[in-house]
C-alpha cells in the first residue's frame, strides 16, 4: 500500500474525504439511533460554529488548542515517533505559563508577561517529553507507552500542586488566584471591535497558533533540522548513512513536539481562564493526534482540521443547546470515528482506487 | 524508622485494606488478561479503556432494563467483543496503525456511552440505579459461617476469601485458566508464537489473521467482563468515565508482568493495593513521612511502570512481532 | 527414473520485476538435487513458489507425477514438501519440541501431542543422526542446531521433499559438513532433497544433479559428477554482453586509502571482515571480488564509517581517523570518503524524498546548500539540476518523488552526488545492481573518468565481469579474508575459485 499510485489528488484530497465522509455516516447513524434527524443536526452544527459572528469566535477559539497539539503529534510523526503524550504535556506546560502570570502580572504589563509565558509552556511542556524521548533514544523504551504513563503522572502531578500548593488561600478550588490584566492575553474582540464576536475568548494565542504553524513548515521543510527529522523518520538507515544521529533526532524532536503541546496551554490558561486549572486540557492533547492525521501532518491541512474540530466543538454546544438529546459527548463520539477512518481504516478505500485508477488511465509521473 | 515500618504494616496487613485490594484489583486483572491475550498475539491494545467503558455501560442499560444481572454480562461482552474486532478490523485486516486504532475505540466508547446514556435515561450519562438482583451480590462461600469463630483463619477466609460477588472469583479463577490455555493447549501455543514471529504461524501452514482474530475476540470477553464488574457489581449502575484510566494501570500491570498470567496477578494485586492503601490513608500522616499525598500512590502504578520500562528493574520485552501488520515478505 | 517434483513453465512477475521466466525443473525421487546461481537470480522466489508462498503466474507443478495445486504452505505440507527457510522459521523463546509441534500439534490439548512427538522426534534423531536437546530454548541454540530443528519440524509434518535455501550461509564449514552427512543420509533413505545455493563447493559436495539459474532463468542443467566449478562458475555468471570501456593503463599516485589489519564483527558477535588489509593508491581502482555475503559489505561500511569495528587501523590521504577515537559517517566525508551504498533502496536514499532533497543527502549541512540553520531550496534545486543535466538523469525533474525513478536513474542520483562531492577516495558497492544496460555503461563510464581525475576508488561488487573491467587490481575476499591479490586479466577460473575458497596457495 504505498502512495505514489494514485494521482495526488487523490491521494491528498479524495481518499482523505472519503474518510472523512465514512466517518460522518457512521455518526449519522448514531444520531438516527437516539432519534434525531442527522441532517437537522449537520444544519444546526454549521450555523452554530460558522453562521454567526461569536460562533466563529468559538470555533476559532478551540481550533487554536488544536493547532498547537495537532502540530506537537505532526513534528514527532515526521520522525517516526508517536507522541500520545500531547495531553500531559500540554498539562505541565500549563503550570509554566501559570507560573510565568503569577510571578509577573501584578509588575508587568501583558506584553513583558507573553513571552515569558510561552517560553514557560514551551520549555516546561519539553521537560515533560523528555523522559519519555531519553527512555526511547537510549533504552528503547517505547515512546507510545511511556508517554501514556506520563499522562497520567502529569494528571497527579497537577492535581497535587493545585490542591496543595498553588490553590489560593483559605479556597476550596483546586486553581490558582485569577491573573490580573499583566497575566491575561488581549481577546480579538478587544482588539478589534469591528468584528462582531460576541463573547468569544478568541484570543492573540490565535496568532501564535498560526506563527507556530509557520514555524512548523519553515522547520520541517525548509531547515537542515527539519531534513535530518524527516530522513529519519523515512529511513533510518539512510540517517545513519547521512551521518544523521538517531539519538540526537529522537530526543530534539520529542522536544519540540513537548514545547509546541505546552504551548497550548497559552491559548487555555492565558487567554481564557486566566488563572490556572483543573483539566484545563480537556482532551485536546488527544484530539491533537486525529488533527494530525488528517492534516497529513502538514500545517495547512493542520489549521483546515483544527478548523473542523473547532466547528465541531463550537457546533456541538450549539446542538447540544438545541437538541438535549444530542450532548455535547457527540462530539468525542464524532473524533473517535474521525480517528478511527482517517487514521487506523486510512488505508480502507485505497486498494478499491487503485483498481479503478489501474484500470483507467496511467497517472503522468509513471508515464513520464 | 520502626515507627514508621510498624505503622506501614498496620495498613496493608489489614483485612479491609485487603478485601479493597481485591476488589479494586479485579477490574484490574480482567483488562490485563484481556491485554495479555491480544498483545500475546501480536495486537497492541491501548483500547482496553475504551472497551471496559463500553462494557460497562451496556451492562448498566442491559441490567437496569431488564432487571437481569446475566442479561447485563451478556450485553457487556457483547459489545466489547464488537469493539475488539473493529479493533481487529483495523490492525489485521486493514493493516493500519494498532495505536491509532486504540485510541479511536477509546474516544468512541468515551463520547458514545454518555450520548447514549443521557439520551435513554436523562439522567446525565448515567444508567438506572440497579436493584439487588440487576447486581451481581455477594457470594458467601460454604463454610463461612462455621468458620466465622475460629481466630485468624476465619476472619481471613470469612472476609477476604468469603463475600465476595461472582466476577471476583471469575477474575482470579480465568489467571490459572488463561495460563492453562496459554501454555497448554494447542491454540495457546499458536497464539504466543504468532506473537513472536508470524512467518513461523504462517508457513506451518497456519493462518496468522484467523488466530489473531480469536486473540482479539478473547480480549473481548474479558475487557467485557472488567466493564461489567465495575457497573453492576462494584456499583449500582454506570457512570459517566467509570473506568477512569483503569484501562491504561492494567495495561501497566500488563508491561509490568512482563505479558505473563500469574504475575499479571500480583501486578494488579500490587496496584489495587496502592489504590487501597491511597484510599486509607487520605490526610493521614506516616511516622517518618508525614502525610503523603494521595496523588503519589495514585500516579505509583505509572512511575513504576516507567522504571520497568526503563529497564532499571529487569526488562520489559514485548512480544517481538507486537504492533506490526503482517505481510508476507517478498524475497 | 521416477520423479519427485516436476515444475513445468513456471512463471512469475513481481510488478515489473520478472522473477521467474518459464521454468522448468525435473528432480528425481531419492536424490539430492541442487540449484545454483547468482543472488537476484529468482532461485528464493521459485522455491516460494513449491512451498505456496507464492503463487506462480503460469505453469504447473507436478509430485509423484500428478499436477497438484499449491495455493499455500498448509497444501505444500499436505503434498509432503518441507522447507528449511534461509531465515528460521523458529519462535526464539519456544522449546525445540514447541517449534517443531507448531502446526501439528496433535489435538486441542499439548500435552498428549507432547508425548508422541517426543517420541517421534527420537525416532528421527537415531535414524538421521538429528540428535538435539528437545527442552532447550531455540534462541539460545548455535546457528547449526537451529537448522537442525527446521529440519526436524519438515520430517516430523511427514515430509518427503526437503528443500533447503541457501543453508549453509550461516554455518561454520565443520556445521556444513555435518548438514551435508545429514543430507546424504536422507536421500539414501529415500527422501529428495532440494538445496538452493550460490556456493560451487557445496553443490559439487553434495549433489547429484545441478541446475544453474541466472536471471530469473534455469540456463542449464547437469550431472554432478559430469561437470566442474569451472563450468558451472562460467553458467552462473554468464558471458553478458561485454561493455567495453576505454581505459588507459592506471597512473596511481600516493595512498589514498589505507586499512591495516581491520577486523569487523556483526551485531550478533560474528567476525565479518577477518584482519583484512589493502590500499588504494590515488588514480586507481581496487576491485573486491567475491560471493556476496562474504564479508565485503561489512568492509565497505566499516570503511564509511557506519559500522564500527573491532581492531585496525585506517589512514585516508595519511590521516588516522581514529586519532580522536571515534568515527561516524560525518567524519569520514568530512575527510573525503564518498560511499555509493550497496542497497540504494536502504541506505542510499530516501524514497519518499523529492530528487532534489537526495542529492543533498548525507551533505546537507554543507554551506552551499543554505547558511544557518535553514536550507536553501533554490540553491538545493540548481544543484540538482546540474546533477540531472551532468549525469543525464530522466525524467529531468527535480521535484519528483524519487521512487518514480528507474533503478538505472536511481542509481545515478546516488552517484552524482557523492562523485560531484570531488572526494579523495570513493567506495563504491555494486554500482550496477538492478541497473538497466545503457546506465551500466554510463555508470562505468564515470568512475573511469573518475580514476583519470586522481581520485582513489574501492569498488565491490559480485558481478566478477564489472570488477575485471573496471579494477586496476583485483583483491578476492573469502570468509571475511582478503585471500589474494591478482591482476584483471586473470582467469575467470581463477578468480571463481578463489571466490569459492580455493587459493592456489592453498591447494599446493
Amino acid at each position: 500500500m504505498t502512495r505514489g499510485k494514485l494521482p495526488r489528488w487523490v491521494d491528498y484530497g479524495l481518499i482523505p474525504v472519503m474518510n472523512l465522509a465514512a466517518a460522518f455516516l457512521v455518526a449519522g447513524l448514531v444520531v438516527l439511533l437516539i432519534g434525531e434527524n442527522p441532517l437537522e443536526a449537520v444544519r444546526i452544527l454549521i450555523y452554530g460554529s460558522l453562521g454567526f459572528g461569536e460562533g466563529i469566535g468559538f470555533t476559532l477559539f478551540y481550533a487554536t488548542n488544536f493547532i498547537f497539539t495537532g502540530l506537537a503529534v505532526a513534528v514527532a510523526f515526521h520522525a517516526g515517533l508517536f507522541n500520545i503524550g500531547g495531553e500531559g504535556q500540554a498539562y505541565v506546560g500549563g503550570l509554566g505559563v501559570g507560573l510565568a502570570c503569577l510571578a509577573l502580572d501584578r509588575f508587568v504589563p501583558w506584553w513583558v508577561t507573553f513571552p515569558v509565558a510561552v517560553a514557560g509552556g514551551a520549555v516546561f511542556g519539553a521537560a515533560w517529553a523528555l523522559v519519555p524521548a531519553y527512555l526511547q533514544a537510549r533504552r528503547g523504551s517505547h515512546v507510545v507507552i511511556t508517554t501514556i504513563m506520563f499522562n497520567f503522572i502529569a494528571s497527579s502531578l497537577m492535581v497535587y500542586l493545585l490542591v496543595n500548593v498553588l490553590a489560593k488561600p483559605g479556597s476550596m478550588q483546586p486553581e490558582t488566584r485569577n491573573f490580573e490584566a499583566g497575566g491575561q492575553l488581549p481577546l480579538i474582540r478587544d482588539l478589534l471591535p469591528g468584528l462582531d464576536l460576541g463573547q468569544a475568548p478568541l484570543n492573540l494565542a490565535f496568532v501564535l497558533a498560526l506563527a507556530a504553524c509557520l514555524f512548523v513548515w519553515v522547520l520541517i521543510w525548509r531547515s537542515r533540522l527539519g531534513y535530518e527529522i524527516r530522513t529519519f523518520g523515512a529511513n533510518q538507515s539512510a540517517a545513519i548513512y547521512a551521518g544523521i544521529s538517531p539519538v540526537r533526532i529522537t530526543i530534539v524532536t520529542m522536544l519540540i513536539s513537548g514545547g509546541l503541546a505546552g504551548l497550548m496551554a497559552i491559548n487555555e490558561v492565558m487567554g481564557s481562564q486566566t488563572r490556572l486549572l483543573l483539566e484545563f486540557t480537556a482532551g485536546y492533547g488527544f484530539v491533537g493526534i486525529a488533527v494530525a492525521l488528517m492534516g497529513r501532518a502538514h500545517p495547512v491541512g493542520i489549521i483546515l482540521a483544527s478548523i473542523l474540530f473547532g466547528m465541531l466543538y463550537q457546533g456541538g454546544a450549539e446542538l447540544a443547546f438545541e437538541k438535549p438529546a444530542i450532548t455535547r459527548d457527540m462530539i468525542v463520539v464524532i473524533q473517535g470515528l474521525v480517528i478511527l477512518f482517517a487514521g487506523a481504516l486510512e488505508h480502507l478505500f485505497r486498494p478499491w482506487l487503485e483498481r479503478l485508477f489501474a484500470s483507467g488511465h496511467v497517472p503522468e509521473a509513471q508515464a513520464a | 524508622m520502626l515507627d514508621f515500618l510498624s505503622a506501614i504494616f498496620a495498613i496493608i496487613f489489614n483485612l479491609s485494606t485487603l478485601d479493597a485490594a481485591v476488589r479494586l484489583s479485579t477490574p484490574l486483572l480482567l483488562a490485563a488478561l484481556a491485554g495479555l491475550f491480544s498483545e500475546r498475539s501480536g495486537i497492541f491494545d491501548i483500547g482496553l479503556e475504551g472497551k471496559m467503558l463500553a462494557a460497562a455501560f451496556a451492562a448498566g442499560a442491559a441490567a437496569g432494563v431488564t432487571g437481569s444481572a446475566w442479561l447485563g454480562l451478556a450485553a457487556g461482552v457483547v459489545i466489547s467483543i464488537a469493539l475488539a474486532l473493529v479493533h481487529g478490523f483495523a490492525s489485521i485486516t486493514a493493516r493500519g496503525n494498532q495505536i491509532v486504532s486504540g485510541v479511536a475505540i477509546n474516544f468512541f466508547a468515551a463520547g458514545l456511552t454518555v450520548l447514549l446514556g443521557q439520551a435513554w435515561f436523562h439522567q446525565g450519562g448515567r444508567t438506572p440505579q440497579l436493584g439487588p438482583g440487576a447486581r451481581f451480590g455477594e457470594v458467601d462461600l460454604p463454610g463461612a459461617d462455621v468458620l466465622k469463630d475460629v481466630p485468624v483463619i476465619g476472619d481471613i477466609y470469612n472476609h477476604l476469601v468469603s463475600g465476595h460477588n461472582i466476577l471476583v472469583y471469575a477474575a482470579f479463577l480465568a489467571v490459572p485458566f488463561s495460563w492453562w490455555v496459554l501454555y497448554r493447549t494447542r491454540f495457546g501455543l499458536r497464539l504466543r508464537a504468532v506473537g513472536e514471529n508470524p512467518a513461523a504461524v504462517d508457513t506451518a501452514g497456519i493462518s496468522v489473521a484467523w488466530l489473531r482474530y480469536r486473540a482479539v475476540i478473547c480480549t473481548g470477553i474479558l475487557c467485557g467482563l472488567a466493564g461489567t464488574y465495575l457497573s453492576i457489581a462494584q456499583s449500582a449502575g454506570f457512570n459517566r468515565d467509570m473506568t477512569a484510566g483503569r484501562g491504561f494501570i492494567a495495561l501497566a500491570a500488563l508491561i509490568f508482568a512482563k505479558w505473563k498470567p500469574v504475575p499479571a496477578m500480583f501486578a494488579c494485586l500490587l496496584f489495587g493495593m496502592l489504590d487501597a492503601v491511597a484510599i486509607r490513608l487520605q490526610g493521614q500522616a506516616i511516622p517518618g513521612v508525614g502525610v503523603v499525598p494521595v496523588q503519589f500512590f495514585q500516579a505509583l502504578p505509572y512511575i513504576l511502570t516507567v522504571i520497568l520500562l526503563a529497564g532499571f528493574i529487569g526488562k520489559a520485552i514485548p512480544p517481538k512481532a507486537g504492533g506490526v501488520a503482517y505481510v508476507k515478505e517478498r524475497t | 527414473m521416477t520423479l519427485a517434483l516436476e515444475l513445468v513453465g513456471i512463471d512469475k512477475s513481481f510488478g515489473s520485476v520478472h522473477a521467474n521466466k518459464d521454468i522448468n525443473l525435473a528432480v528425481a525421487k531419492g536424490s539430492i538435487h541442487g540449484v545454483v546461481g547468482e543472488n537476484g537470480a529468482g532461485k528464493s522466489t521459485l522455491m516460494s513458489i513449491i512451498y505456496g508462498f507464492y503463487s506462480a503466474d503460469a505453469g504447473e507443478i507436478r509430485i509423484d507425477g500428478k499436477p497438484v495445486s499449491i495455493s499455500d504452505s498448509k497444501a505444500a505440507i499436505a503434498h509432503g514438501i518441507g522447507m528449511v527457510h534461509q531465515h528460521f522459521m523458529l519462535v526464539d523463546n519456544f522449546t525445540v519440541l514447541e517449534n517443531v509441534m507448531l502446526g501439528a500439534e496433535g489435538g486441542f490439548m499439548l500435552n498428549s501431542g507432547l508425548h508422541k512427538a517426543r517420541k517421534e522426534l527420537k525416532r528421527l534423531a537415531d535414524e538421521y543422526g538429528l540428535t538435539v536437546d528437545l527442552d532447550a530454548e531455540v534462541g539460545e541454540l548455535p546457528v547449526g542446531l537451529q537448522q537442525r530443528v527446521e529440519i526436524l519440524k519438515a520430517l516430523f509434518r511427514g515430509a518427503d521433499i526437503l528443500i533447503l535455501d541457501e543453508p549453509t550461509g550461516v554455518l561454520t564449514p565443520a556445521e556444513a559438513d555435518h548438514l551435508f552427512r545429514i543430507l546424504r543420509i536422507l536421500r539414501d533413505e529415500g527422501k529428495t532433497v532440494l538445496l538452493i545455493t550460490h556456493k560451487l563447493r557445496e553443490i559439487m559436495a553434495v549433489t547429484d544433479k545441478v541446475s544453474v539459474m541466472r536471471r530469473g532463468e534455469i540456463v542449464d542443467t547437469r550431472a554432478t559428477a559430469e561437470t566442474s566449478v569451472e563450468e558451472l562458475a562460467e553458467l552462473m555468471v554468464g558471458r553478458s554482453v561485454l561493455l567495453r570501456v576505454d581505459k588507459t593503463p592506471s597512473t596511481p599516485g600516493r595512498p589514498v586509502l589505507e586499512v591495516e589489519d581491520l577486523t569487523v564483527r556483526d551485531a550478533r558477535g560474528v567476525v565479518r571482515v577477518d584482519h583484512a588489509s589493502l590500499t588504494v593508491h590515488a588514480g586507481e581502482i581496487v576491485g573486491i571480488a567475491g560471493v556476496s555475503g562474504n564479508g565485503q559489505s561489512q568492509l565497505l561500511e566499516a570503511l564509511a564509517g557506519i559500522r564500527k569495528w573491532e581492531t585496525g587501523r585506517v589512514l585516508v590521504d595519511g590521516q588516522d581517523v581514529m586519532a580522536d577515537g571515534k568515527v561516524d559517517p560525518a567524519e569520514m566525508r568530512g575527510l573525503g570518503v564518498a560511499h555509493v551504498p550497496e542497497d540504494r533502496h536502504r541506505m542510499g536514499l530516501v524514497n519518499s524524498f523529492a530528487e532534489y532533497e537526495n542529492c543533498a543527502l548525507g551533505y546537507h549541512g554543507d554551506p552551499k546548500y543554505g547558511s544557518g540553520a535553514l536550507l536553501d531550496i533554490k540553491a538545493m534545486r540548481d544543484d540538482a539540476r546540474d546533477k540531472i543535466e551532468k549525469y543525464d538523469i530522466r525524467p529531468p525533474s527535480c521535484t519528483l518523488k524519487t521512487s518514480m525513478f528507474s533503478g538505472g536513474n536511481q542509481q545515478k542520483i546516488v552517484l552524482a552526488r557523492e562523485i560531484e562531492r570531488d572526494p579523495v577516495v570513493l567506495l563504491v558497492g555494486q554500482p550496477t545492481r538492478g541497473v538497466d544496460i545503457g546506465a551500466i555503461e554510463f555508470i562505468h563510464k564515470r568512475l573511469i573518468e573518475l580514476r583519470d581525475a586522481g581520485k582513489g576508488i574501492l569498488l565491490v561488487s559480485v558481478e566478477l565481469d564489472e570488477i575485471r573491467m573496471l579494477a586496476d587490481r583485483v583483491l578476492v575476499m573469502f570468509d571475511g579474508r582478503l585471500v589474494g591479490e591478482r591482476a584483471p586479466d586473470a582467469s575467470e577460473q581463477e578468480l571463481g575459485l578463489m571466490m569459492a575458497g580455493v587459493t592456489r596457495e592453498a591447494a599446493e
